[in-house]
């Protein structure tokens, strides 16, 4: 073996190693993956920018600036025709939030109730949720909304032959009409229910605090500071309300006078959320009910607890930690499926900004960017929440 | 007298039966009540809207027009051509025929437990059948005339998004589970990247990207059918949610069958699809099915864009067809529209649920 065709041998031998070297290949293919990635991101980058110069389409931010000179038909920040484009993004962002979060609460208050009624020992209730879920799951919420807003809520009396409901509140095909509360003394009532939270939360921590170390104060104590604590801001109420004025909507001559109007669109996408997404909610809490092991139900009976008290003390705590997870992923949905709005009109972040100011400006790329990023950002910040909810309420190992 | 006992004593079960269940307090007994009633009023209701005081015949909406009608059934009759197919050319309506029996032909086989050679089928359903089914719907060639996508609609075109979503989204959203779980950092972080990002914004916005966005990022003189432009839209979002469900699979897979198959010698590619995907895909099917059924009620979001699935061409239907004009009109619709997505999601949930058992009770033995 004479030493230089020894050394040349060795010399491709090595080249032969690296190319069935898991290690290099892992390095070659990343490099060839993160090239192919990068000639994609240049060549949209390119026609994009081609593409726009083609069409005389101005880029970057500055349009938000400019008038928008579109009008909104439901604006939770101050705005009319004469705001900027930017304040048209703050109108359907907030709109697009408050219909989140009240969808939300509805979801979550009709979905605990169908979720228990489907476990429940009463056949009719079991059976009337579980009928309710299986047509709600199985239908398009698209469809959904349409049905609530052409077929019901548009299809409601003209103001002259409006529904009268309890209360001096008014149904017809211009939305729902409530009386407005005007408080004399808003910030004072809204004061003294702080106060009485703050009241209640150390006298919570107290106790806990006292029982910890085995001990508790005397019955008639906690009794009257609790008093003190929820009397507070019902006396307040009381005084307040007796100078509160009642506006009760009235029909004048084109509109209501008086009252909050609550638009069809709103209602629609409000209701059509809430159902749909409650029959999802109705199936993740059943699931986590049925989770929690018969022999904790049985321990509560043996107990003395009665249905009420175990469903409340021993059932739902637990089934909680099981439904977190999943019923995040349901608010998030709920969250972006409040996008349909584009279908029904109401102003929501994708139909104003999306939609109406895409359209106006055709800067595609930043304003479908913006949007994109808003939804992220809420989905980020919700499942950091729910994380956080989590992980404070999962299950303690000793 | 025997008929009585034979009778009698069944049905005394049954009385104590609703006693305890429907009436054992008095609480219980009042819920009851209420849902009773509410029940036997939304059903009285429904019975009288949809056969009572319902028009069955007329030739436009006149007949529906009077006061107090229910359903109006002729539009759906009249319209069930438009509702189906669009306006997909008349004379060329066997090619969808054609095209639905050839989809049958390998979908029944393919869903029914018992019949071998899934391999050889998925291949048919996931590589000849498509390239048959475009060339039947869109023809232009040997010697079956050009219908351009704008002719198609209703639940042809919703049936068209779904599968070629599905078909699309698969085997993305397989290599966006397998990347996820790469050791190999960049192919990580690329799919964590792409996976979160479509999971985080909704699908009208994507499809929003997808219709106008994408003709910007092509070059200028390529333009791309509208349908074309949903159908990448609804793939490329649908691959992040079935990504994320093979995930599962993935890692309920033990460790010991990835390094069974290493010491086997098995590369990668190897390892993954004659070891790992088969055992990973077959605990997720029933999760692969919740997914179909979610991507097929999306669908109907491609109205957003202007075209006209199933729902969207009821929705035009009603708001743009004077002749049909009436207060029942549009529930009628969306009533018909609901019963076909209903009785399509319920089918395949049904399914999975069923599949589900299935694979609960082979694990048990």
């Amino acid at each position: 073996m004479s030493k230089p065709i020894a050394f040349r041998w060795r010399d491709r031998s090595a080249w032969i190693d690296a190319a069935y070297d898991p290690r290099m290949r892992g390095i070659a293919l990343q490099a060839l993956l993160l090239m192919a990635v990068a000639m994609l991101a240049v060549t949209i980058g390119l026609n994009t920018a081609a593409n726009l110069k083609a069409q005389n389409v101005a880029s970057g931010f500055d349009f938000l600036s400019r008038t928008a000179g579109f009008d909104v038909s439901q604006a939770l920040v101050p705005y009319s025709s004469k705001s900027s484009y930017a304040q048209a993004f703050w109108v359907g962002l907030s709109n697009t939030l408050l219909v989140g979060a009240l969808g939300i609460v509805l979801a979550t208050v009709l979905g605990f109730t169908l979720g228990i009624a489907r476990v429940s020992d009463n056949w009719l209730a079991s059976r009337l949720a579980l009928v309710y879920v299986e047509i709600v799951r199985n239908v398009p919420l698209l469809l959904q909304l349409l049905v609530w807003y052409v077929a019901v809520l548009r299809s409601l009396p003209a103001p002259s032959a409006a529904f009268q409901l309890p209360g001096g509140t008014v149904l017809d095909v211009r939305g729902l009409h409530v009386p407005r509360l005007a408080f004399e003394h808003g910030s004072a009532v809204a004061f003294t229910f702080a106060l009485s939270i703050v009241g209640a939360l150390l006298l919570w921590r107290d106790a806990r605090g006292l029982r910890a170390r085995g001990t508790a104060r005397s019955p008639s104590v906690i009794r009257a500071a609790w008093a003190a604590v929820a009397l507070a801001p019902l006396i307040a109420l009381a005084v307040a309300a007796s100078t509160t004025t009642v506006t009760v909507p009235t029909l004048g001559r084109f509109n209501y006078d008086g009252g909050v109007s609550i638009e069809p669109e709103f209602l629609a996408l409000l209701v059509g959320l809430s159902i749909y997404t409650a029959a999802f909610i109705a199936e993740i809490v059943r699931a986590g009910l049925l989770g929690v092991p018969e022999g904790q139900r049985e321990a509560a009976a043996a107990l003395g607890l009665n249905r009420r008290q175990a469903l409340r003390l021993v059932i739902l705590p637990q089934a909680l930690r099981i439904v977190i997870p999943p019923l995040t992923n349901q608010y998030l949905n709920l969250i972006k499926n409040s996008s349909l709005a584009v279908a029904i009109g109401y102003p929501d972040l994708v139909s104003v900004f999306a939609g109406t100011v895409l359209n106006q400006t055709g800067q595609a790329v930043e304003v479908i960017a913006i949007t994109m990023a808003v939804y992220l950002a809420i989905s980020l910040a919700t499942a950091l929440f729910m994380n956080w909810l989590n992980a404070r309420t999962a299950w303690r190992e000793r | 007298m025997i008929r009585a006992s034979a009778f009698g004593i069944p049905a005394a079960r049954w009385v104590a039966a609703m006693r305890s269940t429907l009436f054992p307090t008095p609480g219980q007994a009042a819920i009851s009540v209420v849902l009773l009633a509410a029940a036997t009023w939304i059903v009285a209701a429904f019975v009288d809207w949809a056969i009572v005081s319902a028009v069955f015949h007329g030739s436009d909406g006149s007949a529906c027009r009077v006061p107090g009608a229910g359903a109006c059934w002729p539009f759906i009759t009249h319209k069930m051509g438009l509702f189906l197919y669009g306006r997909y050319p008349e004379a060329e309506l066997w090619r969808v025929h054609l095209t639905g029996v050839l989809a049958l032909g390998g979908l029944v086989p393919l869903m029914t437990p018992r019949v071998p050679h899934k391999l050889a089928l998925s291949l048919y359903m996931l590589v000849v059948f498509p390239i048959l089914a475009s060339l039947l719907l869109y023809g232009g060639a040997f010697g079956l005339a050009h219908v351009g996508t704008e002719r198609w609609g209703g639940l042809l075109l919703t049936l068209v998004i779904a599968s070629v979503g599905i078909a699309a989204s698969f085997p993305l959203g397989v290599l966006l589970a397998l990347g996820r779980r790469s050791e190999l950092p960049i192919v990580r972080w690329l799919s964590i990247g792409y996976i979160e990002l479509v999971r985080g914004v909704p699908l009208v916005t994507v499809l929003f990207m997808a219709s106008v966005m994408l003709p910007l990022f092509l070059p200028p003189d390529v333009t791309v059918d509208k349908l074309v432009r949903a159908l990448v839209g609804v793939a490329l979002f649908s691959a992040a949610y079935i990504a994320e469900v093979i995930r599962g699979g993935l890692q309920a897979i033990p460790r010991g069958q990835y390094e069974a198959a290493e010491a086997l010698g098995l590369g990668y590619w190897k390892k993954v699809g004659l070891v790992v995907l088969p055992q990973a895909i077959r605990i997720v099917i029933p999760g692969l099915v919740n997914s179909f059924i979610s991507l097929f009620k999306d669908t109907s979001l491609v109205l957003i864009i202007g075209l006209f699935d199933l729902i969207g061409i009821v929705e035009q239907s009603i708001q743009a067809d004077a002749k049909w004009f009436s207060p029942q009109t549009a529930s009628t619709g969306y009533f018909f529209a609901a019963v076909v997505f209903w009785a399509f999601c319920f089918a395949m949930s049904r399914y999975s649920a069923t599949l589900e058992r299935r694979l609960e009770t082979s694990h048990r033995r």
